[in-house]
């Protein structure tokens, strides 16, 4: 096959970037194809070439492999990378580029296929040698037979979707009772998830490892494996922190783990990277659970320990090259940690959130490797994976990384919308993550703290620093007086306050100059003398009782962001006046005249209909019913029966309306 | 330019002394400020907090812009009178949505807020300076309107003493509607009862925001109407603000709560698109050379010894830049040239007392500075013009009035800081507080009187003496000395900078270090207004 000279990304974001960048160093042209959301992503910028998609969703654009194709045309790429996710593992995909005569840059079609169904791909890998747990495929199964079957494996028993991943279609039955349910909720989630409702029984294995071994091959019908990474740590079963190599595998496990993964492979003919992943338990047996024909999310923590670029060898050996390497020129060079970092909301069951990332800064880190598809002013929206960054440190030992890829992930600067980042650095740093003791259960069972709490001082000194930061922009927007000292008095009646919410709680920092130029602050109740310093644009230095601290800090409308070097601080400023004072309610559920209240017939919370009874009123010797004017939810009764009311005055407020 | 060079040591046992004299007097002054923030005590405040009211000076700090400067006016009106220490009033300059308002609010509890004579003063000064300087005009209104008490121990000795008439009043209506015939925007926010008489505060205004169930507007309250006419009813119908905003017009914006109804006055002037008129400041504005610290040390107390002004001079203008005019001729008055945060002034300060040359020289320079269109910052440390008979015969009282003609048709704007003596026609030369002074603020160490309290006592003396004589009486030295030290000691207190400041004779006490930051926002203020010179003073009589 001939070197590849334009190669077309079939994929947004930081994997786009991260092939580009090996693109750039091997001198291959880059295509970018974009969704509408994605037209202002750095990957759509850095590619040499950028095509549109036309659309918005998935579905739309980076799904479409027809569009894909057509664009591969028109830009004159001669190859497609598929990245991970997305188009990465449709078999139907890769036939039709390599019938558009292009170079797929991943294993060959029949692969995918015969990997993309999980009792498949047992019973194609079994007789290869490779360890499997018994596993029953419930179609077609009558309850009782379930019930016998489940039985057999023994609870607890894990129900999943053949077709599926991600969690998606999983079920953990705990005893015999849950087991109908859960088959045909799995079932229906899987068919709506992956358009397959094929489930299988399997037993659960508690306390297990997620271990997974990076395969590779070339068309010469080499095939060599490139260690385990360990990817246990798990939130909604999908992957937060993984390493390379686990802590659990010594020389002799990793050999035959390595041997099974190879053996795997190798029964597929297997032509590019691709990954085995088993569960280890704690008698260090290991099942095989499935295989991914793409390159993995988690690859930098090979790359890291092994020095070899994976990007760079995938396209060498799509190119018909032989694999670079042999099995017995890979090392393991210390160990590396990965760590996603998401925007979620670990508060919320990490829930995806979207929004602005106001700033996306990462800290400057010769050992930590960063892979991320946004930058300050990205928009992350609701149409794809949260995911805003990896980071990946590497050191000689285990410890060192984790601290490593901790401080690194602190230090970061990602202001804008709530990350899963603190969570993160509490996990990194959790004794039972330090001690190697992670399962699949590390979350639930060691419950690593979910956000941080701000240590003695920080948080007074984010909200001065918050709040001097604002007195001296106003200071500087001020269109007179400029040269007069902010805030001066000749009769001093107070301090001048900002309020702020830091999560739920409101503080009120006041702050007053003094003629020497220190600052009479107070947070709360407690009194501070402080002293300011002039500080590197976007930061604050201040002395806040004989301690000096700088921290990054920066603001947009009403909120801010303080950069401490243990983390992020985010305050939202109480607008001095709120912007609410007048509410706008539909005129039926104001009083219509003064008068009293003589019953009131629903609660907050309480779903009405059109018509419906809500409150009687009685004003100038009659009675006026207040029914309620569509179906909607009360939010808030405002009256109580036998209370007075002046004409206008809001009796209730429906869920929705509008209090602006 | 010039800049000044210092000669005081600030290390000398003199300025050391006299910097805690300086600092014993602000710290009276500060406990009196304190008295004044009290309003109408501990009762009063809590049962207006009580109402879920906000307390005046919380109104006027939610009125301004958030760390803008705000500069009090007469903050101890009504000391050492019958009157609280403050007058029940807050009158000030500030800036609202970036535009430098006078700010005048009734503080609702000292007497309901009751207009006052001392109240009346502040006032119409707040509303002379809206005029002078083209300021727009904000006034919070709460008040039980007019002060009805009456003394009952002498009715008839209180009349004879009562020189204030009833048909002398009502003058701040015509200044409201006078604001807006000259294109400046008054705001009236109603907090609260605005009655009888007071129901034209807002009536003269331009904008007014009413509070919904708090403010209230009307001629003649229930009992009057009753009274009057056999009609029943209650305030809200009567003049409440939904009535007003809804069927009487007299409300423009009708605001639920007191915040809401400051951000609506915010709005208003945000929406005035104000444009100042003066060119505003153009000069380099760098910090004195010298603290303003040292300010504390250089007057003593009891002014006995002399201070060279250019001290003082040389710590309020920008880079201690000061270029000095004719500072060979007449030297006991320093004239010249400097800036002050960026804005050009001409500065005319007192080194002795007023001569011939020096009165001369002052005309000259008054009419320069009106040529160039440049503000005069007065620095008044003044015993007087010089008498005797040489002096008379050399034309004191005609080149005295030279320079008084000159202060008197210049118009730029004058801004006076008396820092030490202010004595008889002194004070008038130096734009004292009689000659349209845009400001007139005073150091604590200020004595304004119509001569120096021990000279007062001595003449009177005299004039005792030469009584006796001429009546062929035995002066009585006992008595005279009895009464010599009894003139000299009211004489003493009626010119402290207290006693002055009490009776709205100036605009406030300011601490010294403050005077450059005073002397920045009056003339930031002024030049609200255009900053024009006149080309026409009277006759100066040669």
């Amino acid at each position: 096959m001939p070197p590849i000279k334009r190669l077309l990304v079939a994929n947004r974001g930081e994997i786009a970037r991260r092939v580009f960048r090996t693109c750039r160093e091997m001198g291959i042209s880059t295509v970018a194809v974009y969704a509408e959301p994605d037209a202002d992503a750095p990957f759509v910028r850095e590619a040499d070439i950028a095509v549109a998609l036309g659309g918005t969703t998935s579905a739309e654009t980076y799904l479409d492999g027809a569009k894909i194709i057509a664009a591969a045309r028109t830009s004159g790429a001669d190859a497609i990378h598929p990245g991970y996710g997305f188009l990465s593992e449709n078999d139907g995909f890769a036939r039709a580029v390599i019938e558009a005569g292009l170079i797929w840059v991943g294993p060959h079609p029949e692969a995918i296929a015969a990997m993309g169904d999980k009792l498949s791909a047992k019973a194609r890998l079994a007789p290869a040698g490779v360890p499997m747990l018994p596993s029953v495929d419930a179609s077609g199964l009558s309850a009782e037979e379930l019930a016998a079957k489940a039985q057999e494996i023994g609870y607890p028993v894990l129900v999943k979707a053949s077709g599926g991943g991600g969690g998606r279609g999983m079920r953990i039955v705990e005893e015999e009772g849950g087991l109908t349910n859960a088959v045909s909720s799995a079932r229906r989630e899987a068919k709506s998830a992956f358009g397959n409702d094929t489930v299988f029984l399997e037993r659960y294995l508690e306390s297990s490892r997620h271990v997974e071994v990076q395969v590779f091959g070339d068309k010469h019908g080499n095939v060599v494996h490139c260690f385990e990474r360990e990817c246990s740590i798990q939130r909604r079963h999908q992957k937060v922190i993984e390493e390379a190599p686990s802590s659990a595998v010594n020389v002799d496990l990793r050999r035959r783990m390595g041997e099974a993964a190879v053996a795997a492979a190798f029964a597929m003919g297997y032509d590019n990277a691709g990954t085995v992943e088993f569960m280890l338990d704690a008698s260090s047996t290991f099942y095989f659970l499935e295989m991914n024909t793409r390159l993995q999310v988690e690859h930098p923590v090979t790359e890291a320990i092994t020095g070899l670029d994976l990007v760079g060898e995938q396209i060498r050996v799509a190119e018909g090259c032989h694999l670079s390497f042999a099995q017995d020129d890979l090392r393991i060079n210390g160990h590396a940690i990965e760590a996603r970092l998401y925007a979620e909301d670990p508060e919320k069951n990490f829930f995806p959130v979207s929004g602005a990332v106001v700033q996306f800064e990462p800290s400057a880190s010769n050992s930590v490797r960063v892979d991320s598809g946004i930058e300050s002013g990205s928009v992350v929206s609701i149409y794809f994976d949260p995911m805003l960054a990896k980071l990946t440190a590497h050191a000689q030992t285990r410890e060192d990384a984790a601290m490593r890829l901790a401080s690194a992930l602190s230090q970061l600067r990602i202001s804008g919308l709530v990350t899963n980042r603190d969570f993160l650095v509490n996990t990194l740093r959790h004794p039972a993550f330090l001690a190697g003791n992670t399962t699949t259960e590390f979350i639930e069972q060691h419950e690593p703290a979910r956000r941080r709490v701000p240590e003695d001082g920080e948080l007074v000194f984010a909200l001065l620093a918050a709040a001097l930061t604002g007195s001296a922009a106003r200071a500087r927007e001020q269109g007179v007086l400029r040269g007069v000292q902010s805030g001066w008095r000749n009769n001093r009646s107070g301090l001048e306050t900002a309020r702020y919410t830091f999560r739920e709680e409101e503080f009120a920092v006041g702050y007053a100059r003094e003629r020497d130029g220190s600052l009479t602050c107070t947070v709360g109740e407690a009194s501070h003398r402080v002293r300011l310093f002039d500080a590197p644009e976007g930061h604050a230095t201040l002395e806040i009782d004989g301690l000096r601290r700088t921290a990054a800090v920066l603001t947009r409308e009403s909120e801010t962001w303080v950069q401490t070097p243990h983390g992020e601080i985010a305050l939202r400023e109480v607008p001095r006046f709120p912007e609410a004072a007048r509410e706008a309610v539909a005129s039926g559920y104001a009083a219509p005249m003064p008068g009293k209240v003589i019953s009131v017939h629903i609660a907050a919370g309480e779903a009405v209909k059109t018509g419906e009874l809500l409150i009687v009123l009685e004003a100038m010797k009659m009675e006026h019913r207040i029914t309620a004017g569509s179906d909607a939810t009360v939010a808030e009764v405002r009256v109580t029966a036998g209370g007075q009311v002046e004409a206008g005055e809001v009796l209730l407020v429906m869920e929705g309306e509008s209090v602006g | 330019m010039d800049t000044w060079k210092t000669r005081i040591d600030p290390q000398s046992p003199e300025f050391r002394e006299n910097r805690e004299g300086m600092l014993a007097l602000i710290s009276e002054i500060e406990a009196q400020l304190e008295v004044a923030r009290a309003g109408g005590g501990e009762r009063s405040v809590l049962r207006h907090k009580e109402r879920g009211k906000l307390l005046v000076r919380e109104r006027v700090e939610l009125l301004l812009d958030r760390d803008s400067p705000f500069l009090e006016l007469s903050p101890l009106a009504g000391w050492g009178t019958d009157f609280a220490v403050g007058g029940g009033f807050v009158t000030g300059i500030g800036l609202v949505s970036g535009v430098e308002c006078v700010i005048a609010a009734n503080d609702p509890t000292v007497m309901g807020g009751a207009i006052t004579a001392i109240s009346g003063k502040k006032i119409d000064r707040a509303l002379e300076i809206a005029r002078i300087n083209r300021l727009p005009y904000i006034q919070f209104v709460e008040s039980a309107g007019g002060d009805l008490r009456r003394g009952t121990d002498d009715p008839d000795a209180e009349m004879r003493r009562n020189l204030v008439h009833f048909a002398e009043s009502g003058r701040l209506f015509h200044d409201i509607t006078e604001l807006s015939a000259e294109r400046i925007p008054s705001v009236s926010i109603v907090f609260g009862s605005s009655t009888a008489g007071g129901a034209y505060q807002p009536g003269m205004s331009d904008y007014n925001i009413f509070i919904r169930g708090r403010s209230k507007v009307f001629l003649g309250g229930p009992p009057l109407v009753k009274m009057a006419t056999g009609e029943d009813s209650d305030d809200e119908a009567l003049g409440g603000a939904a009535m007003h905003a809804t069927t009487s017009g007299l409300a423009d914006y009708l605001a639920d709560d007191e915040v809401e109804g400051i951000r609506m006055a915010r709005s208003v002037i945000r929406h005035l698109n104000w444009r100042k008129l003066g060119p505003g400041p153009s000069l380099p504005a760098d910090e004195p050379k010298y603290s303003a610290e040292e300010l504390l040390g250089l007057l003593p107390v009891d002014l006995k010894r002399p201070m060279d002004i250019r001290e003082v001079i040389g710590r309020i203008t920008d880079g201690s830049r000061f270029e000095e005019f004719k500072p060979l001729y007449g030297t006991t008055l320093v004239t010249g040239w400097a800036s002050i945060h960026g804005f050009p002034v001409g500065i005319i300060g007192n080194n002795g007392v007023l001569f011939s040359d020096s009165s001369e020289k002052a005309a000259q320079f008054i009419q320069l500075c009106n040529q160039t269109d440049v503000p005069i910052v007065f620095l008044q440390n003044i015993t007087g013009y010089m008498v005797g008979k040489v002096y008379e015969h050399g034309g004191i009282v005609k080149n005295g009035s030279k320079m008084i003609n000159a202060i008197s048709n210049s118009k730029v704007p004058h801004i006076t800081v008396i820092v030490g003596a202010s004595y008889g026609a002194g004070n008038y030369g130096m734009s004292g507080k009689a000659f349209d002074t845009r400001f007139v603020f005073s150091w604590p160490t200020a004595k304004i009187s119509i001569m120096g309290p021990k000279q007062l006592a001595g003449v009177m003396s005299l004039v005792r003496r030469g009584q006796a004589r001429s009546s062929g009486r035995e002066f009585d030295e006992t008595e005279d000395a009895k009464q010599n030290a009894a003139v000299e000691d009211r004489a003493e207190r009626e010119s402290l900078a207290l006693y002055a400041t009490g009776r709205v004779a100036d605009d406030g006490l300011i601490d010294p270090r403050d005077t450059r930051t005073v002397l920045a926002i009056s003339l930031s203020a002024c030049h609200s207004n255009v900053v024009r010179g006149t080309d026409r003073f009277g006759v100066f009589r040669m």
